[in-house]
């Protein structure tokens, strides 16, 4: 595949490995967050650890939409289905997340509720012309990346004028999450789970591009780079990373020059800016609530928001007891330091969200890595 | 029958209309000896020796898809059962679950393609059965069909044989199928030229028993892909398996729609597909035959069987890192068989 396999390529993997090798410092620790879900399951998918020196790690960042979103917004969007009668659109991912009670919306739609799978928000203003009679709510998730099409879904139903269509919005930010993990204390005694660098977004990054990091950078001396998808991407990232680390610098670089400029895509920021505004709070899973991390309707758009069509109570939320999505979440734990990894909590069998998404680090380590032991963990 | 009829309760009911239904479509399709015995049952001499017997439900959406539909699917999906024992298919029976106010002109499609590609198995429909459910409690036709098959003297071919050292050989692309069924889904448009894989494996099979005696197991990575089967097998087995990803072979268009769609082609469907799992010293020949025959062409050693106390299915990478290929969870695609 063009595009693609140039970046999966075995012998630069090598030659890059070999690089790596030879410019770590054998003392330094290299703790390395990707913030990303779609690093996590590149890393883990095409083994990268494999190539790594044995002091360099990967710390799993939060960058997983499913995973961040709140038990009390799973809640809601089953209260919709179950006791408003709406018909729900929804990612996949969205159906196996458990909520309260050990409920889900999968186990919604088996008793009965109307949840449809969905590709894009296309698809769910689809479903809103084909039943002009029911109530049509698109529940809305992601971060900046899948930002811009709910904003363009909201415009076109207003256009259209479907009265019977409205969005869900939990779109969050990605810089506060990032400012939060940052904050967050490290535990001395647990010193494997420092963060000495950032792997930065690569698709968020194509919207927002590279300036909203480099506060951070600043601010907390730490290297950013901002690296793709691919693992040639990742590895070039890594030794990024290492370099200016061995160097003691603290700079926000771009390995992900193909797509991400400094300034980013202002067309879809600025489409975004014309339907969606700032909460002043957000709940996130594991992180707790964040000052202006997320997004809602603005009152322009009112007649498109769920919110504010239908009543939604809030919800006593009740996490899994014993889970530790939360801490995994901040980079403060492993998936291998939950007591209910791998036991009660597979993917057949979720118990919290990083388990269910592809892209949580619970499901890419038990999906490709738990044989794998301390050393390459 | 008019092109714009469509089944209603008395096509299930027991009186002339079924009666006609079945005589007018399925006994002039499938037409055979056997079916026009006319009975409840069909009665057939059998030959000493084992016999295996094989089930499967086909409830696909779309019915129809790049490839094939619903009815050469039910046909080949349980010849391929049948003849992942090693055994000669010889029999079929179909039963239709079909939904009131479903095109009359649809299921004789379907008909026509099953009676087709049971003629080209050599492989008869000898006898069936219609019900017909209310219109919202079926999805236009379910077709289940079970295979009779005989398993010649000296083979003995088995989910749990597979052993440290064994070769795993896989008989051609991955993914074809299941990439095939989501494009020609409504809600996911997208262009390709990809085409089911759905073919009838008996003969295949039968060049390789006849290649080598020494086959350990045979199976076809139908629902869940290469990655459950291989699963399932070392699970059986009590073994692990090592893979090498390069060795794998898959269509670029295939890997580029997995891409786009977030799939991973090794958990991809596929419907003339088989894994084979045989001694070091059999592969070659294994190989050979399996190169020799239209449905094997791209036949591949993709790994090897090992002693593995966990059973783990493990891949060296394209990049030369390791990974666990482990089984599905959940379902990767809906109703694709």
């Amino acid at each position: 595949m063009k595009y693609i396999d140039e970046f999966r390529r075995r012998d630069l993997a090598l030659k890059l490995a070999g690089a790596i090798a030879a410019e770590v410092e054998p003392s330094r620790r290299y703790n390395l967050m990707e913030f990303c879900g779609g690093h996590t399951h590149a890393i883990f998918r095409y083994g990268v650890q494999d190539l790594m020196p044995g002091n360099v790690r990967f710390v799993h960042g939060p960058g997983c939409p499913v995973c961040v979103l709140p038990i009390a917004r799973i809640d809601n969007a089953i209260e919709l289905v179950e006791r408003q009668g709406v018909i729900l659109c929804t990612y996949a991912d969205m159906l196996r997340v458990p909520a309260s009670g050990r409920r889900s919306l999968m186990k919604a739609r088996a008793g009965g509720g109307d949840v449809r799978m969905v590709y894009s928000t296309q698809d769910a203003l689809r479903i809103a012309r084909d039943n002009p009679g029911r109530q049509v709510v698109f529940f809305a998730i992601g971060f900046e990346t899948t930002t811009p099409p709910t904003a363009v879904a909201i415009q076109q139903a207003q256009a259209e004028g479907l009265t019977n269509f409205s969005v869900f919005c939990n779109h969050v930010l990605t810089p506060p999450a990032i400012r939060a993990i940052l904050e967050t204390p490290r535990e001395p005694d647990r010193g494997a789970l420092a963060i000495d660098g950032i792997l930065g977004p690569s698709h968020v990054s194509t919207v927002i591009g590279s300036r909203p990091y480099e506060p951070f950078a600043e601010a907390f001396g730490i290297p950013i780079v901002i690296a793709g998808f691919e693992p040639l991407d990742v590895m070039q990232s890594v030794r990024l990373l290492i370099r200016q680390l061995n160097q003691g610098r603290h700079a926000v670089e771009n390995e992900y020059t193909r797509a991400v400029t400094r300034d980013g895509n202002p067309k879809a920021q600025a489409l975004v800016a014309e339907v969606l505004e700032l909460r002043e709070t957000f709940e996130w899973r594991g992180l707790g609530w964040l000052p202006n991390s997320a997004l809602r309707i603005k009152d322009s758009f009112a007649d498109f928001d769920t919110e504010r069509r239908f009543e939604l109570t809030p919800s006593p939320e009740q996490d899994v007891k014993g889970c530790e999505c939360p801490a995994i979440l901040r980079g403060a734990k492993r998936p291998t330091d939950c007591k209910l990894f791998g036991k009660a909590c597979t993917p057949e069998n979720p118990m919290g969200a990083c388990m269910v998404s592809s892209e949580g680090s619970c499901a890419a380590y038990w999906t490709y890595g738990r044989f794998r032991g301390e050393s390459a963990a | 029958m008019n092109s714009r009829d469509k089944i209603d309760m008395t096509h299930g009911g027991g009186g002339r209309a079924m009666a006609q239904l079945i005589e007018s479509l399925f006994l002039k399709h499938f037409d055979n000896e056997l079916l026009r015995q006319g009975n409840d049952q069909a009665a057939f001499e059998v030959a000493a020796g084992r016999l295996v017997m094989s089930t499967d439900g086909h409830v696909i959406s779309p019915l129809f898809f790049p490839g094939g539909d619903i009815g050469s699917l039910a046909v080949h999906g349980t010849i391929n059962d049948v003849a992942m024992a090693g055994a000669w298919p010889l029999y079929l029976s179909a039963g239709f679950i079909l939904e009131e106010g479903f095109p009359l002109a649809d299921l004789e499609r379907i008909v026509i393609s099953m009676a087709s590609a049971s003629r080209e198995a050599g492989v008869p429909v000898v006898t069936g059965d219609t019900k017909v459910v209310e219109r919202g409690k079926g999805d236009g036709v379910f077709i289940t069909t079970t295979g009779i098959g005989r398993v010649p003297e000296g083979v003995a071919i088995s989910g749990d044989r597979a052993r440290p050292g064994d070769q795993i050989l896989l008989s051609g692309t991955l993914g074809d199928h299941g990439v095939a069924i989501m494009s020609s889904r409504e809600n996911l448009q997208f262009e390709t030229s990809i085409r089911s894989d759905s073919a009838a494996l008996h003969t295949l099979v039968a060049a390789m028993v006849a290649a080598s005696g020494e086959i350990h197991c045979l199976r076809d990575p139908t629902r869940g892909g290469l990655a459950a089967t291989l699963n399932e097998l070392a699970r059986q087995s009590g073994v692990g398996m090592r893979l090498r990803e390069t060795a794998i072979p898959i269509r670029p268009e295939v890997n580029a729609a997995c891409e786009l769609l977030g799939l991973d082609p090794l958990y991809v469907a596929n419907e003339g597909k088989l894994v084979c799992i045989c001694p070091p010293e059999a592969a070659e020949a294994v190989l050979h035959a399996m190169k020799a025959h239209p449905l094997g062409r791209e036949a591949a050693i993709i790994g090897e069987v090992a002693a593995d106390p966990y059973g783990l299915v493990q891949m060296e990478t394209r990049f030369g890192g390791h990974r666990v290929v482990d089984w599905i969870a959940g379902e990767q695609l809906p109703r694709i068989c």
